[in-house]
């Protein structure tokens, strides 16, 4: 059988699949999920097979870059079946936004700028839903927006999140008292800029067009001012550099921060300084959050994958150091050689 | 129609990692369509929220915005040959106040408040506070001087890097390389959350087969 035909085979084989499993689906048939002991042979087996690479290694047979592929696959995908959860330990910087919020009084407002939009949703919106349900089930005003247009769309779907949880819906809370969003506004930096001296010139309308002056939660907050404490959840530019250097620096905002674990390494210079209180980075910064909020999402259930992931990149970063040195070795033996 | 938007996802999702087996012309149509979607609504948002928000309808509010119209209006004329030198106006306009604004941003935030956070008491929490800190505060202070200075070492290069200097250089190199790992490290931890995402997609919200 020729290549071509190898390949048409197996991305039929993938559909018929996907078929099935989707008028399963349909159908109306549960998920999958794996028992503990289940969850610990397919761990072991992982493990093995990992182990086998490196003898093959050993042996000099090399393996493609297209099983390394298949690895992380198999190690992102399979915890997602498993029923095991992963303990995680609060790290300060996460507690510090945490204890901002929860010593904040009630009836506080909050501001939450959602920098990001849905590539970044993965990392950044299990931290924006237990941010959001914390302040809600704390009785905290929660005013909204963004600085990327599609920032409010994910506020949105927050909020939709949040309020699936019944002791949230019993609250009665209302939109426009109790929580807000102001939408989207173009021009970066400078919305944050303006901001300073006054909200409704930035944000005239909230998402849904009404009037600033008609929303009675920010009817009355003229600026930074009158917002106890902020959050940045950001994904890159506009996001927390530009919260820091102009709302913290300029107006002494306390802010705190969410970011993707890309850009979390540069806002510790920023938590150091005590420009920023509190910063959860990443999603095992969400998984730490959910922990200390007492809500498991998403960042709690990705955590296992993520960390089994990462097990699987080291351990082929062992291989190929071992390929790299046997074939250094290997090759300065015939170096000498006659 | 939820049907249709989630195998279309699916499908496209597909394509995309379909390029890790090899190049091909799957990959080739969802990159264009994602390369396409993406131009597309930019245009889109800029035309409405910057060309129709901000100027059509908010002209009326701030008159300043006549200024930014103007401006924009001669960067254009770098079409017309003849009359293209009066668009530096506009861009040495841009350049000038962009600059100050992050001159004046850099310059407190990232240089100042910086320099402050690096020069911190070795002994005491803070300034005034007397002999308070703990072994691991102490340790800390005396890792950011000890990475400051010698990654500042390592940058200078009108000495050449010999002896004592050398090595100084040597330790920074070491702390720099740390913090490259560092990046790197949550860099990966990003993607593999991105990944996530994606098979959370198909085996979640396509295939039903994870809650």
């Amino acid at each position: 059988m020729s290549t071509r035909a190898k390949e048409l085979v197996a991305l039929l084989a993938i559909v018929v699949l996907a078929v099935i499993a989707y008028i399963r689906k349909v159908g109306g048939a549960g998920p999958i999920e794996f028992s503990s002991t289940m969850s610990v042979v397919v761990i072991c087996l992982i493990a093995l097979s990992l182990l086998w690479i490196l003898v093959l290694t050993i042996k000099g047979r090399l393996i493609g870059r297209r099983v390394v592929f298949i690895y992380v696959g198999v190690a992102v995908s399979l915890p997602l079946f498993m029923s095991l959860t992963q303990k995680v330990s609060p790290s300060p910087e996460v507690i510090q936004l945490y204890d901002a919020i929860t010593e904040l009084p009630e009836g506080s407002k909050v501001l939450i700028s959602f920098d990001y939009d849905p590539p970044s949703a993965p990392e950044l919106q299990p931290m924006a839903e237990s941010i959001i349900r914390l302040c809600m089930q704390r009785d905290l005003k929660v005013i909204m927006m963004g600085l990327w247009p599609q920032g409010p769309q994910q506020a949105n779907l927050a909020v939709e999140k949040v309020f699936e949880d019944t002791a949230i819906t019993n609250k009665g809370l209302k939109y426009g008292v109790d929580y807000v969003n102001l939408g989207f506004q173009t021009g970066n930096e400078f919305v944050i800029q303006r901001m300073g001296s006054s909200f409704e010139s930035m944000f005239s309308t909230d998402y849904e067009g009404t009037p600033y002056q008609e929303l009675p939660l920010v009817r009355n907050v003229k600026n930074f001012s009158n917002i106890d404490y902020s959050v940045n959840l950001s994904a890159g530019f506009p996001g927390t550099v530009e919260w820091v250097q102009v709302a913290v620096d300029r107006y002494g905002v306390q802010l705190g921060a969410g970011n993707t674990a890309v850009q979390a390494p540069q806002m510790y210079v920023y938590l150091d300084a005590g420009q920023l209180k509190g910063l959860v980075g990443g999603m095992s910064g969400a998984s730490e959050f959910e922990d200390l909020a007492e809500y498991h999402g998403k960042g709690t259930k990705y955590m296992l994958s993520q960390s089994f992931a990462h097990v699987v990149v080291i351990a082929f970063i062992l291989i190929g150091n071992v390929a790299f040195f046997l074939g250094g070795r290997k090759s300065a033996l015939k170096g000498q050689e006659p | 129609m939820d049907h249709v938007s989630v195998w279309l996802g699916a499908f496209l999702t597909l394509g995309i990692l379909s390029f890790l087996y090899k190049d091909n012309p799957w990959y080739k149509l969802c990159e264009a369509i994602f390369v396409g979607a993406s131009a597309g609504y930019w245009v889109i948002v800029l035309w409405w929220d910057n060309l129709v928000g901000k100027f059509y309808e908010g002209v009326g509010d701030d008159p300043a915005l006549w200024v930014g119209m103007i401006l924009g209006v001669l960067m254009l004329v770098r079409l017309i040959p003849k009359v293209g030198w009066i668009s530096r106006w506009p861009l040495a306009f841009i350049v000038g106040a962009t600059s100050g604004f992050w001159m004046m941003n850099y310059l407190g935030s990232n240089i100042i408040e910086q320099v402050g956070a690096t020069i911190m008491p070795l002994l005491s929490t803070q300034v005034g506070a007397g002999f308070d800190a703990g072994v691991w505060m102490i340790l800390s202070r005396l890792v950011v001087f000890v990475g400051t200075f010698t990654g500042l070492v390592y940058f200078f290069f009108s000495k050449e890097h010999k002896g004592a200097f050398g090595t100084t250089a040597r330790v920074g190199i070491f702390f720099i390389m740390i913090t490259f790992g560092a990046s790197f490290g949550y860099t990966v931890m990003s993607r593999m959350s991105l990944l996530i995402g994606r098979i959370d997609f198909i085996l979640g919200d396509w295939l039903g087969l994870i809650n």
